[in-house]
C-alpha cells in the first residue's frame, strides 16, 4: 500500500492545490479530522478553519478555508472550499480586529438576525487566528 | 458622372459600417479575454464537484436523495443558457436547434418538455417557438453572479422536488476554442456517474460501498447537491458568456473582411465608370473640334 494519495483542493475562484500527499488535517463540522492513506470513504462539511497538507517529502502547507466540503476516496481526497487562502496571506491584525468587532456586536445586539451573523463572523475570525497560530508553531519548530 | 457619384456614396456608407464592425470586433476581443479568465477561474471547482457528485452517484448509499433516484420520465426540464445580445453569428441559433432536436425526441416519446430561459435571446425564442416557459431571466451582464441565477434554477428544482419534472438538463455553448463553440445538453438531475478519467475505476470500487457522513447524510447531501447544481449552472453561464464574445469577435471580423471585399469591388466599378466618363468627354471634345 502506497503511503500517499492524490489531493485536490479547489475554491470557488481557483484551483489551490493538486498533488500527492501523505496526510491531510481539516476542520470538519464535527471536529478536526486527519486523513491518512487508505481512509474509508468519507463525506463531510467543513467549517471555517485551517487545512494542513503534508506533502510527500515532509513539506507542510497550511491553508485557511471558510467552509465547504471534503470528500475522501481510497486514493483521492477532494476539498471543495467556498474560499481558501494560503495561511501566509492572512492578516493577523485584521483577524483580531474582526474578532473584537464580532464579540462587541454579540454583546450589544439583541435581535436574533444580527446575533447569528455576528456569531458566524466570530467563528471565522477565531478560525483565522487558529490557523495563524498553527503557522507560527510550525515556523517556530522548523 | 451620375453613376460614379452614386457608387462613391455607396462606398462611403460601407466604409462607415466597416468602422463599426471593426470597433465591435476589438471590443469583443477584449471582453472575451475577461470572460475567458472568469470561465477558467471557476472551472476547477465545477469540475471537481462534478467528480465528487459522480462518485456519489456510483456509491450505494443508505439514504437516497431525491436527486439520486431515476424516476420514470414523464416531464423534463431544460435550462437554456443564451446570450442577451445578438450579432454573434450562429451562436444562439445553433443552440436553439439543439434544444428543438432534443425537445422533439422527448415529444415523440410522449414526454412533456418545459423550459427555463436564461438570457433575453432564449426568452424571445421560446415566446415564438411555444413550449412551456417556466421562468425567464435576462440582463445578467458580463460578470454573472450565482445569486442572479438562483431564482430561475430554484423554479426548476422546486418543480423537480414536487415531482412535476423527472429530469433536468442545462443547455449551453461549450467553449472549445475561439473559433469553435459547441452547443451541449448536460443532465443535472438525477445525477449521472461520470467516467472521464481512467484511474477512477480503481478509486471507486464498483461493489456496494457507502460514505461515512458527518454530520448526517441528508443534511450534507442537501447542501452539497444544491451547491452542485448552482455551480454547474453558473459554469454554464460564464462559459456561454465567453462563447458569446468569441462568436461575436469572429462574426464581426468576417463582417469587416466582407466590407473590405465589397469596397474593393465597388472601387473597381467606380474607377471604370470614372474612366468611361473621361473617355466620353474627350471623344466629345475631339469630335466637337473636328466639326468646327
Amino acid at each position: 500500500m502506497a503511503n500517499s494519495f492524490q489531493c485536490e483542493i479547489v475554491s470557488a475562484e481557483q484551483s489551490i492545490f493538486s498533488g500527492e500527499i501523505n496526510q491531510l488535517v481539516a476542520a470538519g463540522k464535527m471536529g478536526d479530522l486527519g486523513i491518512l492513506p487508505g481512509h474509508a470513504p468519507l463525506m463531510t462539511e467543513l467549517q471555517p478553519g485551517p487545512l494542513r497538507v503534508m506533502r510527500e517529502g515532509g513539506e507542510e502547507e497550511l491553508y485557511y478555508v471558510t467552509g465547504g466540503f471534503l470528500e475522501v476516496q481510497p486514493r483521492l481526497v477532494s476539498v471543495l472550499a467556498d474560499t481558501a487562502t494560503r495561511a501566509h496571506d492572512l492578516d493577523e491584525v485584521a483577524a483580531e480586529e474582526a474578532r473584537k468587532e464580532a464579540l462587541r456586536s454579540i454583546n450589544e445586539q439583541h435581535s436574533e438576525m444580527d446575533y447569528s451573523r455576528a456569531a458566524a463572523e466570530l467563528a471565522e475570525a477565531v478560525a483565522q487566528l487558529r490557523t495563524l497560530e498553527q503557522l507560527r508553531k510550525k515556523s517556530g519548530r522548523g | 458622372m451620375a453613376a460614379a457619384k452614386e457608387i462613391r456614396t455607396q462606398i462611403g456608407s460601407i466604409k462607415n459600417t466597416q468602422k463599426i464592425t471593426s470597433a465591435m470586433e476589438m471590443v469583443a476581443a477584449s471582453k472575451m479575454r475577461k470572460a475567458q479568465e472568469r470561465m477558467a477561474a471557476s472551472q476547477p471547482y465545477a469540475k471537481q464537484i462534478r467528480h465528487v457528485v459522480g462518485h456519489i452517484a456510483k456509491a450505494n448509499p443508505e439514504y437516497r436523495h431525491d436527486y439520486m433516484i431515476d424516476r420514470e420520465v414523464k416531464r423534463v426540464g431544460y435550462i437554456v443558457v443564451s446570450s442577451d445580445r445578438g450579432l454573434a453569428g450562429g451562436l444562439n441559433v445553433n443552440l436553439f436547434k439543439t434544444v428543438i432536436r432534443e425537445a422533439r425526441q422527448w415529444r415523440d416519446k410522449g414526454v412533456e418538455v418545459n423550459f427555463v430561459a436564461i438570457g433575453s435571446k432564449a426568452g424571445t425564442f421560446f415566446r415564438n417557438y411555444g413550449g412551456n416557459l417556466m421562468a425567464a431571466k435576462s440582463g445578467i451582464g458580463e460578470a454573472p453572479e450565482t445569486k442572479d441565477l438562483i431564482g430561475s434554477v430554484k423554479v426548476m428544482l422546486d418543480a423537480y422536488d414536487e415531482g412535476e419534472l423527472d429530469r433536468l438538463y442545462v443547455v449551453y455553448n461549450e467553449f472549445v476554442n475561439t473559433m469553435t463553440q459547441k452547443p451541449i445538453a448536460r443532465q443535472l438531475v438525477p445525477l449521472v456517474a461520470v467516467n472521464d478519467d481512467a484511474d477512477d475505476e480503481e478509486q471507486t470500487r464498483s461493489t456496494s460501498w457507502d460514505y461515512l457522513y458527518e454530520p448526517d447524510a441528508k443534511e450534507l447531501l442537501d447542501k452539497l447537491l444544491v451547491r452542485y447544481i448552482e455551480s454547474q449552472v453558473y459554469q454554464a453561464v460564464v462559459e456561454n458568456a465567453a462563447c458569446e464574445q468569441a462568436a461575436r469577435m469572429i462574426a464581426m471580423k468576417n463582417a469587416t473582411d466582407n466590407a473590405g471585399n465589397l469596397i474593393d469591388d465597388l472601387q473597381l466599378v467606380y474607377n471604370k465608370a470614372r474612366q468611361a466618363a473621361i473617355t466620353q468627354e474627350i471623344s466629345e471634345i475631339v469630335s466637337g473640334a473636328a466639326a468646327v
